[in-house]
This record gives C-alpha cells, sequence and structure tokens, in this order.
C-alpha cells in the first residue's frame, strides 16, 4: 500500500432525501445545500438550444392541484418536462374532485395507472405529509394551506445566495402577511438552517404569535426592518384574505408597510429585493421597485425550474429506507 | 481505503508527462487541420486531462484548441437502479461542435457506459463532423461496443480492481494506481 487514493469526492456525495418534500422543516442543513448545489447545473440546462435531458425518461408525474396556480404549476411543468418525464396536469376544477372525490381516493385511482411521483397544491395544512403516507409515489408540496410552500423558498434561497455569494450571516426580511404564509414558514426555517438572519415585518395582526420563537427578529415599522435588512422578501397580501378585518385599507397598508422607492433610496446599504409573486403592485411593492435595480423577482422565476428540477432529479426513485439526513453508506460507483 | 488492500503505481508523475506528450503527437497527427479540432474533457479528470493535451497541441501546431465540459451524469443508465443520486457537475460546451473533429478525453476507459453517455449528451449540442476518443488507461472490460482512438497505457486489470488516476488539480499529485480488489 503506497497511501494514493483518489480522495477529491464532491460535496454531497452519498447524500439523499428520501421520499418526499414536504417542507423544510424537515431538512437537514446538508440536504438543502445539495438542493442548491444541485441546482446550479440545471439552470444551464435551460440555457441549451436543446433544453432536455433524459434523467427521468419513463418517469410519470401528476401535477395535482386543488388551488389556483400559474406559476408554481408552469414551473413544476417544465421542470418536468425538461428531465424528460411524462406529465399530467389535474385541476381540481372539472375533475372528480367537483363531484366530491377525497384526495386519497384521487391519488389511488393515478396510483393503479402506474405513476411515479406526485406534486401537490392543496388549501389544506398536512395535505402533502397526509398524502405521501398513504401512496408508494414520491410526493412533492407545492404548498399546502398555512404550513410550507418549501420548492418557492428553496428558489427564494438560491436568488439570494447567487446575489450575496452565501446564506451564512445574511440579514432576510420577510415583509407582510406572515400569518397566513406558507411561503414565510418555509423561509425562515431554510434560512436559518442555513446561517442566516431572518425577521418579520407587517401590521401585528398578520405577524403569527410567537413567530420570535422560532429565532425571528420582529420589527414593526418598515422604515426599522429596511435599516436591517440585507435582503427583503415582500409577500403578496393575499387579497383573498382580507375580508377579516386585518388591515384598515390597501391604501393605508402602502403607506405604512409598503416598499417603496424613497425608502429604498433611504436604506444605509443596497438591498435585494424579493418576492414570490404574483405581485399587487402599489399594494406592498411599488412598481418602481418591482422593475428596478434591487429587485431579483424575475431570476427567482428562472431560479424556479432549475430547483424544481435538482428536486425531481434528488427525489425520483427515493424510498424511506433511503432517506439520510448526513449521508448514506451505499457509494455511488464510476460507471467507467 | 482498506487498510489490506493491495495497490501499485502503474505511472508516475514523470511518466504521466511523457504519456501525455505521446497522445497529444498522435492527436496532431490524426486531425490534420488542427483549426477544426475541439477537445471535450469528461467530468472531473478527463476535463484536467483535456486542459493539459490543449497545452500541448498548442505548443505543437500553434493553434489554441478550444476545450469543454461534459458531465455525463443526466446521461446515466443506471440512475433508476441506484440510491443516493451522483453529483451533478457542470457541463460547458462554449463553441460551435457542428463540423468540428471533437476528441473526448477521460481518464480511464472501462464498460464504455460513461463514453456511451458522453456521446447521446454531445448529439443534444450539434452535429460535429467526426468524434473520436482519447484516454489516458484502458483498462479492459467493456460493456458496450466502444473503443479508443488513442490510449496512453494499456492495462489489463480484473473486473473487481480499482484504476485510480490521481492528478494535481484535484488530488495534489499526479499518478495512476491499480488497487486489487477481492475477487469474489
Amino acid at each position: 500500500m503506497n497511501g494514493l487514493t483518489s480522495s477529491a469526492k464532491p460535496a454531497g456525495a452519498g447524500l439523499s432525501l428520501g421520499k418526499d418534500l414536504l417542507g423544510l422543516e424537515l431538512l437537514s442543513r446538508e440536504q438543502i445545500q445539495l438542493i442548491l448545489d444541485t441546482a446550479e447545473p440545471f439552470k444551464a440546462v435551460s440555457e441549451r438550444a436543446i433544453k432536455k435531458v433524459p434523467t427521468l425518461r419513463g418517469k410519470t408525474i401528476v401535477n395535482l392541484f386543488y388551488e389556483a396556480s400559474t406559476r408554481t404549476r408552469v414551473s413544476f411543468e417544465f421542470a418536468e418536462k425538461r428531465l424528460s418525464a411524462d406529465t399530467v396536469n389535474i385541476a381540481a376544477s372539472g375533475s372528480s374532485v367537483e363531484k366530491g372525490e377525497n384526495l386519497v381516493d384521487t391519488a389511488r385511482n393515478l396510483e393503479a395507472m402506474r405513476i411515479d411521483m406526485v406534486v401537490i397544491r392543496h388549501p389544506s395544512s398536512g395535505a402533502a405529509k397526509f398524502l405521501a403516507e398513504r401512496i408508494p409515489s414520491n410526493v412533492i408540496n407545492a404548498g399546502d394551506g398555512w404550513h410550507e410552500h418549501p420548492t418557492q423558498a428553496l428558489l427564494d434561497l438560491l436568488s439570494i445566495r447567487d446575489k450575496l455569494g452565501s446564506l451564512e450571516g445574511v440579514k432576510v426580511c420577510i415583509c407582510g402577511d406572515i400569518l397566513h404564509s406558507r411561503v414565510a414558514r418555509s423561509n425562515i426555517w431554510g434560512l436559518l438552517k442555513m446561517g442566516a438572519e431572518v425577521g418579520v415585518c407587517g401590521p401585528k395582526s398578520l405577524l403569527p404569535r410567537g413567530v420570535e420563537s422560532l429565532g425571528a427578529h420582529v420589527f414593526s415599522h418598515i422604515e426599522e426592518a429596511i435599516a436591517w435588512a440585507d435582503v427583503l422578501n415582500v409577500l403578496r397580501l393575499q387579497l383573498e384574505r382580507m375580508q377579516g378585518g386585518y388591515i384598515p385599507s390597501l391604501g393605508e397598508y402602502n403607506r405604512v408597510f409598503g416598499i417603496t422607492e424613497e425608502r429604498l433610496e433611504n436604506a444605509p446599504k443596497e438591498l435585494v429585493v424579493l418576492h414570490p409573486g404574483p405581485m399587487n403592485r402599489g399594494v406592498e411593492i411599488d412598481s418602481k421597485v418591482a422593475d428596478g435595480p434591487h429587485s431579483v423577482i424575475l431570476h427567482q422565476v428562472t431560479n424556479g425550474v432549475a430547483v424544481r428540477m435538482a428536486i425531481l432529479y434528488l427525489l425520483a426513485g427515493g424510498t424511506a429506507e433511503r432517506a439520510s439526513l448526513h449521508g448514506a453508506k451505499d457509494e455511488i460507483g464510476e460507471v467507467g | 481505503m482498506n487498510v489490506a488492500e493491495e495497490s501499485n503505481t502503474l505511472l508516475d508523475a514523470g511518466e504521466i508527462d511523457r504519456t501525455l506528450d505521446k497522445m497529444a503527437d498522435e492527436m496532431a497527427n490524426f486531425v490534420g487541420d488542427a483549426r477544426a479540432l475541439a477537445l471535450v474533457g469528461i467530468q472531473r479528470r478527463g476535463v484536467d486531462l483535456a486542459r493539459r493535451l490543449a497545452e500541448r497541441i498548442k505548443q505543437r501546431l500553434d493553434c489554441e484548441v478550444p476545450m469543454g465540459a461534459l458531465d455525463i451524469t443526466l446521461y446515466r443508465d443506471d440512475l433508476q437502479t441506484i440510491g443516493p443520486k451522483p453529483v451533478v457537475a457542470h457541463t460547458d460546451i462554449p463553441m460551435e461542435l457542428t463540423d468540428r473533429y471533437v476528441i473526448i478525453v477521460d481518464d480511464v476507459l472501462f464498460t464504455g457506459r460513461t463514453i456511451r453517455a458522453a456521446l447521446a449528451e454531445l448529439a443534444d449540442f450539434g452535429r460535429p463532423a467526426r468524434i473520436g476518443l482519447a484516454v489516458l488507461v484502458d483498462r479492459g472490460g467493456r460493456e458496450l461496443p466502444i473503443q479508443a482512438d488513442i490510449v496512453g497505457k494499456n492495462i489489463e486489470a480484473d473486473v473487481h480492481d480499482r484504476v485510480d488516476v490521481l492528478l494535481e488539480e484535484v488530488d495534489g499529485t499526479d499518478a495512476v494506481v491499480l488497487v486489487r480488489g477481492e475477487k469474489k
């Protein structure tokens, strides 16, 4: 033995995500890192003349959307198609769901047609987990109630990392309706695990009780949040949920919490502004900010496809037994 | 690495250097018009070898050889069967491939499956006039009808053996090592 051996193993080698992606609360820092790193080479696939690789050839994926969505559903569909999977979209309206079929029956019927993965968006918190425990297919949570929206948070993390080089020590303030926001919850989990500092800012009526206990700084004035933060993640004011008297009026909300050009100009440093879309221009964010130099909003959309390709790639064929938080034993051989 | 493993050095740093010289000579003769040549290295050590070969061809023919890097992970034929997914590295083909003479460069040729994947991936980038294959070590054991045009060193390795190519750029040293595996 001469002590020579090829030692350079890439970071993330041997790590698995298991069977499902349900939320960032359940992922380790290493697993989040793996997803973000894997997204990098997938960005380039979408820049090729032929935007397609054969990786998921022969896999069937169902996009099961019980809530309206354009961006997330289309983003998943592009990701699936660019990996050569066969995809079917099911929207609750116009499907057997309207006739009263329950979630498990719908899923079991799909299983009977031999599917491999399900992407689910559902108004009830915990719907993705409920489904994942009942079918052998890989399940990806595309948003469940107020609970989590892991792929959105992952593309947010990637966009921040692209802009600032790292997430470690970055101060991110999530602004707006935190209470009803699955995007906020997933972001808080993900950012804290990756070593970022998290703040939240919004009307008291829209901040969940006990948000400090998750490890977030709470700001009641947007000016304080702007003075503190490196990044603002501006959430959509969910107009459909504003009947409950949470805010006096949209105009008032904009006056007190709106991200305006003037407020950013008074900030001590250059801020990066994210928004998960769809935007209410002139309410939580002004057009000049949304379309201005601080905004990475369209970059987020581009990154969304790459992140979802990475997740589909990493999950495909994964089983619960193969889940490993910190690296698995089975080695990946060279193919020669 | 198992302490009980038996290993011996097939090529040391000087021998790798001379082998690459010989391979670059063969490439220069092989090609005719070097302006049509492009090298594509397979991640990860194939990329470093391609870079070294491009340097040598530049000295010989006084012309810049365009270089690309290919990661074949997404084209592998065994993704359905393996556990944790392999780490995906970058594919970067900055030059036009159509009508070029492309030489794929890799460290070790074994089953031929990597090269099959590489050929499929290259086809998604263009239609080269011709594609060749150069490897530092051919260890035999093919599972597909694929062979190299330019070979640095031929060896006979058992299917259980491992051939490790160590390169300065990745491993901090240059060597080709044969690690004897247990016969099953």
